[in-house]
């Protein structure tokens, strides 16, 4: 027992030993927007190839949790995927456009609709249609699958439609990709995600006649847009400002397409 | 040596248990004062009974935990109802019916998964139990009460199964033999004399699983849908730890979002506490013969 | 008496069922998850971390982490644990004080992670300044399992023969010699025991890290005192609720629940073999 204990403490003291040696790199923790996250690990890893000495750190807990925590430093630079509430801006937190988003609505693979008008989903999404024959498809109840309070896609998205705070929601998930699950996993289901986000596990519904894409969210047509931001409070230094500049220059426009996003100067 | 490294000694003990006591002190002075604002600016009636849970809406927020609080109060019984019984059985089965070896086997299972991470009954419960239930009940979604209930009767099994065959084991075996001669069958002897005799370690099982059920955060945010509905038991629901855990990152400091979470943790807390007492008579109980 | 013994036959078969049901019950969890998950563990997901660009998952990372974490938080809970618990069994004359400590340590090990979780988020991220890092999250869970730490080492103190403290006073041994000599010896298992229980809380513990220590999947590096204060990310259980929550990346998650019941089957195991059986209350 007596040697357990040994052992215990001596790798206990390794460890420790190892992690106080000398060198270290600097680290920039981000945090915020879950629509945001697959953007973010492009320029997370864009930004290692470039330079190997920082460590950029994403987490992802929604937007409203990433500009409260910008603005109370629980991270060194917020990601918001809906634009900043006045009252966030007097509290000092400045937005940079890092791209621009399309909300995709999402159905099961197997649900036969493909279009529809924005005031069919208003009506789905506020629970006035209760089934999905009366918006073109079969006989199945409708499950309305949407994001929790605080989420940039859900304020951006029902802002979009005209029904904030309206919404009867079946199912509450609390990040993109657990939409895309949720959604993949039940035929009932409509919600709504990041183009960024958007799986092969789902569909993405034209709206008003014009499908989803990276063209059609730079292009201005698809209805439901908003941006990506940076969220900062004040101009910041060091390693953080290293990358929110290259986050929001030219080399970095590549890696905005792959993961999905428009960047904003072609929009 | 001696009179000098006695006093260090001392004092760096006591340093280490003021410590702790300051620790554990100060979370409940701090739980308790954090809650207390925004019971005392919602008002307490409007905060407990009131039906709508609204706490993002852009002009008329509503704190109403009503919904949040029955559910867990449901969750709950919910999983206790299921789950104890099974334990006690199983637990009975262990330590009076079972040949040794099959008794050795499933006590080793049971130890096995005693700590299996709640994420993973979570994992587990989304991936299968919630499109099991949309597709047998017909429902537009599976995730809700029942889906959340089914998750935390099987999480608190394994401590309940071990806290009750403890309680079963010290109950002297003079109780059943003197029973058993006096021409009672064993299932009379088990459910007459051992169970009651071990009461209050079973009262202690269900305690300690009332208050891992009324905690669990995870697996219930996975399987129970979320929305703030009051509860149905195939509806979407939200349960007191989710409410605190979907919105904890979002309630802007010094708002009154942020001051209505911690009442709910306050309320949390209380329920903990309050089941805490509970397990506390139970053992007092038993420690009087 | 026939219905008597009929019965009796009944009861019997009922335990029967139920412990059998209880058994396959878990046994299906258990093999479902491993199931769906041995298949996808491979070597390259146990040993690198996620790339994005080339679309390849990488658990490396949270491995990693979970291990800063665990040897943190006991690096914490330790010394202040056993510290309180020798405190407590040895010099304190005031009963008031130590019925009033352990009642508030029984009352705290009952409070559901998710309040550890809300109260390290303010205390260690926000006021103290250390962000969402691994450092809160192991910090937070010092405290989680302070009340762990602190009953095992203070039960097997207690299980100390009195006659041995008495021979090393009489002998004239002052009071921290023979704790030193006595005591501290005689309550390692109960200490090795703590540790193991808190390891498994620790491993098995998602909500407080979900909201303390950020959820990076990057590999971290750990050296130096940035490294030390900054590494920020998922350990095992927070990478697969991440997998499954926020990427709807099954196979990950089934893969990384696999190493986890793994890692927990062998520390409940572990903490059995240990001494006696400690209770988990």
């Amino acid at each position: 027992m007596k040697r357990a204990l040994a052992w215990l403490a001596s790798v206990l003291l390794v460890v420790l030993l190892i992690s106080c040696g000398p060198g270290g790199r600097e680290t920039v923790n981000l945090d915020g927007s879950t629509a945001m996250s697959g953007v973010m690990a492009a320029l997370r890893e864009a930004y290692r190839g470039r330079t190997g000495e920082v460590q950029i750190n994403c987490s992802g807990s929604g937007s409203g949790a990433g500009v409260e925590g910008a603005l109370s430093g629980t991270c060194d630079i917020g990601l918001s995927s809906r634009d900043l509430t006045a009252e966030e801006i007097a509290r000092g937190a400045v937005g940079h456009v890092l791209a621009l988003d399309g909300v995709a609505v999402v159905v099961h693979p197997d649900n036969p609709v493909r279009d529809l008008s924005r005031e069919t989903l208003a009506a789905l999404f506020t629970g006035d249609i209760p089934r999905w024959t009366q918006a073109g498809g079969e006989d199945r109840p409708v499950a309305v699958y949407g994001r929790e309070a605080g989420s940039g896609t859900r304020t951006a998205f029902e802002a979009a439609l005209g029904i904030t705070d309206r919404c009867a929601y079946r199912n509450e998930c609390c990040s993109s990709g657990d939409v895309v699950g949720g959604v993949a996993s039940n035929p009932n289901a409509i919600g709504y995600v990041s183009l960024s986000a958007l799986s092969d596990l789902v569909d993405a519904l034209a709206v008003d006649g014009v499908p989803c894409t990276l063209e059609t969210v730079r292009a201005g047509t698809y209805p439901l847009r908003r941006p990506f931001l940076l969220v900062t409070r004040g101009d910041p230094a060091g390693a953080a400002g290293d990358f929110l500049r290259f986050a929001l220059s030219a080399e970095a426009e590549p890696y905005l397409a792959r993961a999905g996003a428009a960047a904003p100067e072609e929009a | 040596m001696g009179r000098g490294s006695d006093r260090a000694a001392r004092c760096l003990f006591f340093l280490c248990a003021l410590t702790t006591a300051a620790a554990l002190l100060l979370i409940a002075a701090y739980l308790i004062l954090a809650g207390l604002p925004a019971l005392r600016e919602i008002g307490w009636k409007d905060f407990l009974l009131g039906k709508i849970w609204d706490s993002a809406h852009a002009e008329h927020p509503q704190f109403g935990i009503l919904p949040l609080l029955l559910t867990s109060l449901y969750g709950t019984a919910g999983a206790v109802v299921l789950g104890v019984p099974l334990g006690v059985l199983t637990a009975l089965f262990l330590s009076k019916a079972a040949p040794p070896k099959l008794a050795a086997v499933i006590r080793y299972l049971v130890r096995l998964l005693a700590g299996v991470p709640s994420v993973v009954c979570g994992l587990v419960g989304m991936t299968v139990l919630v499109p099991f239930l949309r597709e047998r009940l017909d429902l537009p979604a599976g995730d809700g009460l029942l889906a959340a209930v089914l998750v935390l009767a099987v999480m608190l099994l394994p401590s309940v199964v071990e806290m009750s065959e403890d309680a079963l084991a010290a109950v002297p075996r003079t109780y059943e033999e003197a029973s058993l001669a006096l021409g009672a069958t064993e299932a009379e002897t088990w459910f007459r004399v051992s169970l009651p005799a071990a009461g209050s370690g079973v009262a202690a099982a269900v305690a300690l699983g009332a208050g891992r059920a009324v905690g669990e955060a995870v697996a219930v945010l996975m399987v129970a849908g979320n929305a703030a509905n009051m509860p149905s038991l195939l509806g979407s629901v939200r349960f007191l730890t989710a409410g605190v855990a979907l919105e904890m990152g979002y309630a802007a400091a010094g708002s009154l979002r942020q001051q209505a979470l911690f009442s709910i943790a306050l309320v949390l807390f209380l329920l903990v506490v309050l089941i805490n007492i509970l397990l506390y008579l139970a053992r007092g109980r038993g420690a009087r013969p | 008496m026939r219905n008597r013994r009929v019965e009796n036959l009944l009861i019997k078969a009922l335990l029967w069922l139920s412990a059998m049901g209880v058994s396959l019950l878990l046994l299906a969890v258990a093999g479902y998850v491993c199931f769906r998950g041995a298949g996808n563990i491979t070597l390259a997901l146990l040993t690198e971390e996620e790339r994005f660009l080339e679309g390849t998952a990488g658990l490396l990372p949270a491995i990693l982490n979970t291990l800063f974490v665990i040897a943190a938080s006991l690096a914490v809970v330790l010394p202040l644990g056993v510290g309180a618990a020798v405190y407590l069994t040895e010099y304190a004359k005031n009963r008031w004080l130590v019925g009033a400590v352990e009642f508030a340590a029984q009352v705290l090990s009952g409070i559901p992670s998710i309040l550890y979780a809300m109260l390290g988020a303010l205390v260690f991220c926000r006021r103290l300044g250390l962000q969402k890092t691994l450092l809160a999250g192991a910090l937070t869970l010092a405290v989680m399992t302070l009340p762990t730490v602190l009953r095992t080492t203070q039960e097997s103190l207690k299980a100390a023969p009195r006659s041995y403290r008495e021979a090393a006073l009489g002998l004239g041994a002052g009071l921290w010699p023979m704790i030193r000599t006595v005591v501290l010896p005689a309550s390692a298992d109960g200490v090795v025991t703590g540790c193991i229980l808190a390891a498994g809380r620790v491993v098995g513990e998602t909500a407080v890290l979900l909201y303390t220590a950020g959820l990076s999947m990057a590999m971290q590096n750990f050296s130096g005192i940035q490294g030390l204060l900054h590494a920020s990310g998922t350990t095992l259980s927070t990478a697969l609720y991440v997998y499954a929550k926020e990427r709807a990346d099954f196979a990950s998650a089934f893969a990384a629940a696999t190493v986890l019941l793994a890692i927990t089957a062998v520390i409940n195991l572990a903490a059995a073999a240990v001494g006696r059986r400690v209770r988990r209350v």
